[in-house]
């Protein structure tokens, strides 16, 4: 089965933390300030963050 | 799956109420400096853009306002306003803006000009708002810096809601001048801290 995951685009991203509050598992962070991390081992793929991000930077990836 | 709620999620009750304290008495402008000030304090101090990520009652406002209540077309942001040429040109035009409004300030603090009780909207529309002003106790200045204060939260509070409705519900996050210059803090803070800390784990 092919296993999706979220991926941002660091370099667009405005680290607003809109992600952070829709994702279910908690797998968002945003660290430093700069842009946000998702946690991949946590990560379901499920596209909430997707559909929020302001700055629509976050794409569904296939992972192996 | 229901997220639990925590105290800061309410804060866009403090950021409705500011703006319509506004309509009542002028002066509670003065109060929005703290939506200045607590994201620059965390940004610098902690590193961080907590104030973004968790208490800006705003941005709260525009995802109720765009996602619980509907009011937004959910479509993708353009590229051209999500681009760090639009986002850092919208905050030195913002802040070119909020200099001028504290020179009238200081203009009527030193007694050249005359207390305006208008509330100018998108820089351009000045509305009558002198029915929000019933006199101050210390200079017209402070009187001054509040319409102009509020002038600028309203007219960023217009302009959040424009781009909810046509865009994401928070687009206006995408380039709110605060949330860009934190970001900036946080690159400089990072620039100027990780190399050594890569540093010190090398030994």
């Amino acid at each position: 089965m092919i296993k999706r995951k979220a991926v941002v685009n660091i370099w667009e991203c405005v680290a607003c933390g809109c992600c952070i509050k829709v994702c279910p598992r908690s797998a968002i962070s945003i660290p430093n300030g700069i842009y946000s991390k998702i946690n991949q081992d946590l990560c379901v793929g499920c596209g909430r963050c997707v559909k929020e991000c302001p700055a629509s930077v976050i794409t569904l990836r296939e992972a192996e | 799956m229901k997220m639990k709620k925590k105290w800061y999620d309410y804060l866009w009750i403090l950021s409705l109420t500011y703006l319509i304290l506004g309509f009542f008495n002028i002066l509670f402008a003065w109060l929005g400096l703290l939506c200045f000030f607590i994201p620059l304090f965390i940004a610098i101090v902690k590193g961080n853009k907590g104030y973004c990520n968790k208490y800006c009652g705003r941005g709260q406002l525009f995802a109720l306002a765009g996602g619980r209540f509907g009011l937004s077309r959910k479509k993708d942001i353009p590229k051209w306003m999500r681009s760090n040429y639009f986002r850092y040109g919208f905050l030195i035009f913002f802040f070119a803006m909020f200099f001028l409004m504290l020179w009238n300030t200081w203009l009527v603090f030193a007694g050249t000009k005359d207390l305006g009780t208008v509330v100018t909207l998108l820089w351009t529309f000045k509305l009558p708002w002198h029915w929000a002003y019933h006199g101050t106790l210390f200079s017209d200045g402070v009187a001054q810096f509040a319409f102009g204060f509020y002038s600028v939260m309203l007219t960023s509070t217009v302009l959040g809601f424009l781009t909810m409705i046509l865009f994401k519900p928070r687009s206006w996050c995408v380039y709110c001048p605060m949330g860009t210059m934190t970001q900036l803090i946080c690159k400089a803070r990072n620039a100027a801290f990780s190399p050594k800390q890569e540093f010190r784990s090398k030994g």
